[in-house]
This record gives C-alpha cells, sequence and structure tokens, in this order.
C-alpha cells in the first residue's frame, strides 16, 4: 500500500518534472512568460487518447502528442513575435482558455465534460505497462530522455541564443540571430514536451476531462519552474520535487479532503509570492542581466 | 425578439465589466501591471456584502457600501503587500505576483464560505418587465443605473479631484510628477483604492445578478482586461467602451455559436486585438504593448 503511495507520487513527479522543465525552456530560457501551458499537456493527452482509443499503437499515440501539441506551440508563437512579456502572457492565457472551450463544447470529439474514460495502460513491445512500477520505470525514462536532450539543445549555441533574447532582444537580433526562428523553435520544442507530458499522464490516471487542464494547472508549473530557478533544468525538476510532495503531509492530519485541496493551493500562492519578491532567482536560477531585475521594456 | 434579449444582456454585461475594467486601466496605466487579482476584489467584495446583507440580517444597500469600503482597503493592501516589493522587477513578475494573490483570495475564501453556490437571498424571482421586445428584471435596471452613475463619479474624481489630477500626471509622466512634488505612492494607492472601491461594487452588482461563488471574479476580470484592449490601455473612456463591445459581442455572439462558446469569443477578441490593434480602438499612440 505504501509502495503504491509512494510509485504514484513518484510517478507525478516525472510528469511534472517533463512540464518543468519544457516551461523553463520557454519561461527561463527565452523570458517569454507562457500561461496556456495547460493547454499543451491537454492537447498532447486528447491526442494520445483519441488516437490509442481508435485502434493505433501507443507508440503513434505518445509521439502523435508532442507533434500535435508543438504544432500549436508554432501557433502560438506568433503572438511572440509582436507583444511585450505580459501581454504576450495575456494573450497566451487567452489561448488556453480558447483551447479549453474547445475541449468543453466540442462533445463529438472530447465528450466534453463528461470526460473520457477507460484509457487504457500504454503497449510498448509487447510489454504492457499496467503495474505501478512499470509505470514508473516508463516515466522516468522520458524524463531522463526529455533532460538529455533539452541539457544538449540548451548547453549549445541554441541555448546561448535564447538567453540572448531573453536579456537583449535587439542584441540579439543584431548579432544576427534569426531571433522570430529562435522563438518559433523555443515554442515549438516546449510544446512538444510538454504534449509527451500529456499522453504519459492521460495513460496513466485513465480517465481525462477538461478540468485536468485550467489555468492553475499552468501556475503549479509555473511556481515550480520559479522555485527552482528561471533557466535552469536542474532547478526545474527539483522545483516538481518539492511542490508535488510538499502539500502532501496535509493529507494526513486528519482534515476533510475539501479543505485539503484549498490548503494546498493557498501554500502553493503564497509560497509564490514570498518566493518572487524575496528570492526571484529561485533554488539553483541564475541572475538574468537585462531581464530579472530592471524593467526591460 | 430573442435579439432584442441579447442586446440588453450585453449591455447588462458591460456595465459590470466596465466597473472592473475602469479600475483595470487606471492601475495599468499608472503601473504598468495587469492587475490579474481585481476580479477577486471584486469577489471579496461580493462576500462582504453577502455577510452584511445574510448573516447580520442588514439591508442590502448596507452591505454594498461596506463592500465598496472593504474592497479599497483591499486594493490598497495587494498594491502595498504584493505590488510595491516589485516595482522594479522584470515586467511579467508582477503579473505572477497577482495571479498568486487572485489564488490566494479565491481559496481563502472557498476556506471559509465553501465552494458552493450563495445567494443574496433577494426573495422570490422575479417577474421581469416586458417591453420593446426585451424582458428585463427590476435588479438589472439597478445593475445598469447604478453601474452608469459610478461611471459618472469615475469622470469626476478623475477630471475634478485633486487625487484625479495627480494620478494623471504620475501615468503621463512619473518622473516629471515627483520633480514637482507629488508623491506618487500615495497617488498610486489613492489609485488603488479607487479602482478596487468600483470592482467590490461591480462584484455585488454581478452577485445580484446571478450569485456568489469563489470564481466569480475570474471571468469577468479577464474579460474586463480584454475591454481595457479594445478600448486602448490607460483610456477609462476606452474602457467603459470597450466593456459594452466586449458585453454585447459576446452575448449576441451566441446567436451564431453554441452558447458555450461565450467566453471564447471575449478571449479571440482579445488576442485579435493585441495582435492587429494593440493600441485599441481609441488609442492613437503605442502604449507599450508592442517590443
Amino acid at each position: 500500500m505504501i509502495e503504491a503511495y509512494l510509485l504514484h507520487l513518484l510517478i507525478l513527479i516525472c510528469i511534472y518534472a517533463i512540464l518543468s522543465m519544457s516551461l523553463t525552456l520557454l519561461t527561463g530560457y527565452t523570458g517569454m512568460l507562457n500561461l496556456g501551458h495547460a493547454a499543451f499537456f491537454a492537447i498532447g493527452a486528447y491526442a494520445s487518447v483519441l488516437l490509442v482509443m481508435a485502434g493505433f499503437p501507443f507508440w503513434l499515440g505518445f509521439l502523435a502528442a508532442g507533434g500535435v501539441a508543438a504544432l500549436f506551440g508554432v501557433l502560438l508563437s506568433i503572438p511572440s513575435l509582436r507583444l511585450r512579456g505580459d501581454f504576450l502572457a495575456i494573450a497566451t492565457l487567452a489561448f488556453g482558455e480558447i483551447i479549453r472551450s474547445i475541449m468543453l463544447n466540442w462533445t463529438e470529439l472530447t465528450r466534453g465534460p463528461l470526460g473520457i474514460p477507460g484509457i487504457p495502460k500504454p503497449e510498448l513491445f509487447g510489454i504492457v505497462f499496467d503495474s505501478m512500477l512499470t509505470y514508473f520505470v516508463l516515466t522516468i525514462v522520458v524524463v531522463l530522455a526529455t533532460y538529455v536532450v533539452l541539457k544538449y539543445l540548451l548547453d549549445g549555441k541554441f541555448g546561448i541564443a535564447l538567453k540572448a533574447i531573453r536579456e537583449n532582444e535587439l542584441i540579439a537580433e543584431s548579432l544576427g540571430k534569426d531571433v522570430k526562428m529562435l522563438k518559433m523553435q523555443a515554442f515549438a520544442i516546449s510544446a512538444l514536451f510538454a504534449g509527451f507530458a500529456g499522453s504519459l499522464f492521460a495513460h496513466y490516471i485513465t480517465f481525462i476531462d477538461p478540468s485536468s487542464f485550467t489555468l492553475s494547472e499552468t501556475v503549479l508549473v509555473l511556481l515550480m519552474v520559479v522555485l527552482g530557478g528561471l533557466g535552469s533544468l536542474v532547478g526545474s525538476i527539483a522545483g516538481a520535487i518539492i511542490l508535488i510532495l510538499l502539500p502532501e503531509p496535509l493529507r494526513f492530519i486528519g482534515l476533510p479532503s475539501s479543505m485539503v485541496g484549498q490548503l494546498r493551493q493557498i501554500i502553493y500562492a503564497g509560497l509564490l509570492i514570498v518566493l518572487i519578491i524575496k528570492r526571484p532567482k529561485g533554488l539553483f536560477g541564475e541572475q538574468w542581466f537585462g531581464g530579472i531585475v530592471s524593467d526591460s521594456s | 425578439m430573442v435579439f432584442q434579449q441579447l442586446v440588453v444582456n450585453g449591455i447588462i454585461a458591460g456595465s459590470e465589466y466596465a466597473l472592473l475594467a475602469i479600475g483595470l486601466t487606471l492601475i495599468f496605466g499608472i503601473l504598468r501591471i495587469i492587475h490579474f487579482a481585481h476580479g477577486e476584489v471584486a469577489m471579496v467584495g461580493a462576500y462582504v456584502a453577502f455577510v452584511v446583507s445574510v448573516s447580520l440580517g442588514l439591508p442590502l444597500p448596507v452591505g454594498f457600501v461596506v463592500a465598496i469600503c472593504f474592497g479599497a482597503l483591499l486594493g490598497m493592501a495587494v498594491n502595498r503587500f504584493a505590488f510595491k516589493p516589485l516595482r522594479k522587477q522584470h515586467v511579467w513578475i508582477g503579473l505572477i505576483a497577482a495571479i498568486a494573490v487572485s489564488i490566494l483570495l479565491q481559496n481563502i475564501i472557498a476556506l471559509f464560505f465553501g465552494n458552493e453556490i450563495k445567494t443574496y437571498n433577494l426573495g422570490p424571482v422575479e417577474k421581469g418587465m416586458e417591453m420593446f421586445g426585451f424582458i428585463i428584471t427590476k435588479t438589472q435596471v439597478l445593475i445598469i443605473v447604478v453601474a452608469v452613475a459610478l461611471m459618472i463619479l469615475t469622470w469626476f474624481f478623475i477630471k475634478k479631484t485633486k487625487t484625479g489630477q495627480q494620478a494623471r500626471a504620475v501615468a503621463d509622466n512619473r518622473h516629471l510628477a515627483e520633480s514637482l512634488g507629488i508623491d506618487s505612492e500615495k497617488v498610486i494607492a489613492s489609485t488603488f483604492a479607487f479602482g478596487s472601491a468600483l470592482a467590490a461594487a461591480g462584484g455585488v452588482l454581478i452577485a445580484m445578478e446571478t450569485n456568489l461563488d469563489p470564481m466569480m471574479g475570474l471571468m469577468p476580470n479577464i474579460k474586463a482586461f480584454a475591454a481595457v484592449i479594445v478600448g486602448g490601455v490607460g483610456s477609462v473612456p476606452g474602457a467603459i467602451l470597450g466593456s459594452y463591445f466586449i458585453g454585447l459581442t459576446e452575448n449576441i455572439g451566441i446567436w451564431y455559436l453554441p452558447s458555450g462558446y461565450k467566453d471564447a469569443i471575449a478571449f479571440f477578441i482579445l488576442i485579435v486585438f493585441l495582435l492587429f490593434r494593440p493600441q485599441g480602438i481609441l488609442g492613437k499612440k503605442k502604449e507599450g504593448i508592442e517590443q
């Protein structure tokens, strides 16, 4: 029993670690606040589930989850080419809400608020990942792969170019960087991994509905990114571990379950306020030169 | 028949959005921050009126006045504890703080009052008056009248009072205003108080027409923000115009679309304006939305 509970937490940590790493690529490295990240997570979840339930194999659903989300990432990068930081954030928020509205109303495809139950567990190379342990192995492999790929990209020229955009877009452009293309790639890669996380989430929980992909989901991932440190992959993973485990003791002190949810949100929100006031660079974050200490607009 | 009804519904919605949008645009004009928790100030205002009128049994107008006063205090507190420490931070750090405040207030209210829907117990469901092919209740007439009265009061505050003039000066050029001896922090606090008082009034009016729940402020606030963009950021007449534009478009829009897409219409307008006309309908110069 206790093993199942711990494995459950570990699997959630893995899924959120993928999400927070994908968000820090955009928000931490490139300096673009995305308040619609849960939409990529949702698109991945629905794409994967709809394909697998139509009879396609899991690997195809998983890849399609990333692919479709990445296409929407390219779409969402269009406002980023024109808008200032906080207005871009509002545009991404509106995008997230439009996607949620479509999930709720396009009932022929998504069954709307009823959600999709009975999602099968993944099957790869003849192995069915139906036990907690095997599912944990699957998610940790994806986490490691995500880390390796993002680490490779972000430590290289690509990551340095993204940071240049964050610090000063005009200088990045004057140094010959194709800022538009880089922003589009950043959005696409970020959405790709969020889509993968969505697939893993849906096939783990085996039920999805639009209420799993609200703004508060985005805010939780954002908090992981800010806590871990904007622009740090290790920090994002640490953020996911801390924030998944932090509210767990609330379960054991005998509060009614409705209050646990609210207290959890109060802790998250309070922590976020204290953090950005007292330590905006988080646990592992680096100092932003052009950005986080001065108004770049 | 149905069309006239949708227009009237749009005007009612627009009146409610306008009370939120005025505060949003004033605060943006001065601080260049998006006050995401403004809708929660409205929500808390609605609950304060609930406590006064339902729990204490006093008349609702008393609750309305208490809510406005409490709203002003809450607005100043939000400014003092969440925004003031972040004045020199990156442009979207203030937005993150505002979102955190919004979640904090939603959950504190939910903790005390529960998530379930509450009402002001205004008696049995009113029978609306029929005229010119639409139906409107007395409460709805009251909402429009009170909202318009508060808009006129806002005009008076901005144009005629010393604080209003100072607020315009600080919004125009903070350093210049300070060099002329205006205490900009004091002006910012007053602006938060005034805008938040209007928001609390709006919250009570929204709750009178529908009901109360901890999430009731979120969507109206995002729509009010869309109205601010549509009208041109920083402009009070623009915010009012934008509010009626959003209220009417989303209500008339469900003439053509399934009603479930009502919220999505406002978000769509928001994105379209941000991309293609960021200065809004009334705006002339660039207000710093674009990079």
